[in-house]
């Protein structure tokens, strides 16, 4: 995904004077001959977050579109104010690319996981969050936001679906249940494949999406008043329950159950590894998620 | 004669500010912007209310936010604001805070109030007016002006900005540092020196008197950002 968001990116600063990229060292030799092709809209600070996003403000109030780049708590975490008063507060938009997302990272350690950053994004408005879950899926959801002027944060990670589907503001239904089905099962991002797997012996409506801010209630809400049971199963690849008040406010008027998975929230895992242990540990993979989904809807 | 141009003057400010504060409670934030405000939108920005949303125009950020009753004073001796509405500032419907807001007021090019972010925004627009090639009718690049204070210099923030465009050699920026020794735990050997060896160039003069100021900025020729440290004295 991270070097699809590249050669996108570097196709765009050939395309849109517009586009400009704010970088912390971290990719910073992906984008070098853009830097040499188009002087002065690369910018590499060094290893300044704060100033980065705040430059990035900056550029958007000369009417620029930058597009800012680094792991996902450099991106997010630290530089969190910038976030609120740098873009929100003046009223302009960015891009936010990241990286590691979650546990991608799980050999660095904590320092460089960051399963929170949607969640903390999520406490500032005017947001759109792309989680995508193929790289093909990268390059559609930038060919629609680099035109605009609105605030983005693109998610990227190593763990990939075998298929794209299109970037879109609606839920994609990917397996429809019947009419008696147990409910409906959510996947977002790089969720879908093993989502589909871990529930594909259990009657029950599945839908994916890479578009997690805003997100779609009113589609969740009709799919689920067209399963046997208004019951929603969530899994995110980050924090547990970072859209469970989405899920409560799309099914506010109807009786249902939901259950969230995701990264723990009550204990900091302190491993290293691999993305598939952390996964494991974390009852996200095919396994653990089969298991809360046949627990869940009372199989 | 109008109603603004009844207000135009340096010497109208103080009535200005009384129209906010009261006649009597001037702080002392306020106060100590009140000379390199007036130089600034007087003698050196290349701005005025109809050209408040040119893409050449100067930019003026303040940066510290804090009392802004000299700034929109400023601000209405120039035509930007009206000054009927400095008499309900801070109320709930005014436009006019304690921290200004951007989006609220034309003419004011960021919201602040939190320190240490004005510079780093600085530091992006003068790059975005560079990256485009911007420039004014008679082939000059527009500048960018943030105003800090010098208890504001303590967020580690301006210091990452501080050094990128010492590095970068942002020639169209300029900060005006607000010395009145505010800060806690001081700046042995001043401020400028903090400026200088990022590679800025630094000029330091006495934050009241206009000839001193408006000889300050002067825009460098030197291929660096320019500091001007103005002294001032509560």
């Amino acid at each position: 995904m991270r070097e699809t968001f590249a050669a996108t990116v570097n196709e765009a600063m050939d395309e849109d004077p517009r586009t400009a990229v704010v970088l912390a060292d971290i990719s910073a030799g992906m984008f070098r001959r853009s830097s040499l092709k188009h002087p002065g809209r690369v910018i590499n600070l060094g290893i300044r977050e704060q100033a980065m996003i705040d430059v990035a403000g900056g550029l958007a109030l000369t009417g620029m579109r930058p597009i800012a780049h680094s792991y996902a708590p450099f991106l997010v975490e630290r530089p969190f104010e910038q976030l609120k008063i740098g873009l929100g507060h003046q009223d302009v938009g960015a891009i936010l690319v990241s990286i590691g997302g979650s546990y991608d990272a799980a050999e660095e350690g904590r320092t460089h996981q960051a399963p929170e950053d949607v969640a903390v994004l999520d406490t500032l408005p005017g947001w759109t969050v792309r989680v995508p879950g193929h790289p093909d899926e990268v390059r559609d959801a930038l060919e629609q936001d680099l035109p605009g002027d609105h605030r983005v944060y693109l998610r990227l990670s190593n763990t990939s679906n075998r298929a794209a589907l299109p970037v879109r503001p609606r839920l994609h239904v990917v397996r429809t249940g019947s009419s008696r089905s147990a409910g409906v099962v959510l996947a977002v991002g790089p969720m879908l494949d093993r989502t589909l797997e871990a529930t594909a012996d259990l009657d029950v409506t599945v839908a994916y999406t890479s578009t997690v801010r805003p997100f779609d209630r009113e589609g969740l809400g009709v799919l689920a008043a067209a399963a046997g049971n208004a019951d929603v199963l969530l899994v995110e690849p980050y924090l547990r329950g970072t859209s469970a008040h989405e899920v409560s406010e799309s099914l506010a008027d109807r009786r249902h159950r939901q259950l969230s998975l995701g990264v723990p929230r009550d204990a900091e895992l302190r491993a290293y590894g691999t993305p598939t242990e952390h996964a494991r540990s974390h009852g996200l993979d095919t396994e653990g998620i089969a298991k809360s989904a046949r627990e869940f809807f009372l199989v | 004669m109008t109603i603004t141009a009844a207000f135009s003057r340096y010497a109208d400010l103080p009535a200005l500010i009384g129209l906010m504060e009261g006649d009597e409670k001037h702080n002392g934030a306020s106060a100590s912007t009140l000379d390199v405000l007036w130089v600034l939108y007087d003698r050196v920005l290349d701005v005025t209310p109809d050209t408040a949303e040119a893409p050449d125009r100067d930019r003026f950020l303040l940066s510290k936010g804090h009392g802004p009753a000299a700034y929109y004073a400023v601000l209405a001796a120039k035509g930007f604001l009206d000054v009927p509405t400095l008499r309900g500032w801070t109320t709930f419907d005014s436009p006019l805070g304690h921290h200004p807001d951007r989006v609220l007021v034309p003419g004011i090019e960021i919201g602040s109030g939190s320190l240490g972010h004005g510079m780093p925004l600085g530091l992006g627009m003068a790059l975005g007016l560079r990256a485009q090639r911007i420039r004014r009718a008679d082939g000059t690049e527009p500048r960018v002006v943030v105003l800090v204070g010098d208890g504001e210099l303590d967020e580690g923030s301006n210091h990452e900005a501080i050094a990128a465009a010492g590095r970068l050699g942002v020639d169209n920026l300029t900060v005006v540092a607000i010395d009145n020794d505010s800060a806690t735990h001081g700046w042995p050997g001043g401020i400028g020196r903090r400026f200088e060896v990022e590679g800025w160039e630094a000029r330091e003069v006495n934050g009241r008197d206009h000839t001193a100021l408006h000889d300050a900025f002067v825009p460098s020729r030197s291929g660096r950002p320019l500091a001007v440290v103005a002294r001032v004295r509560n």
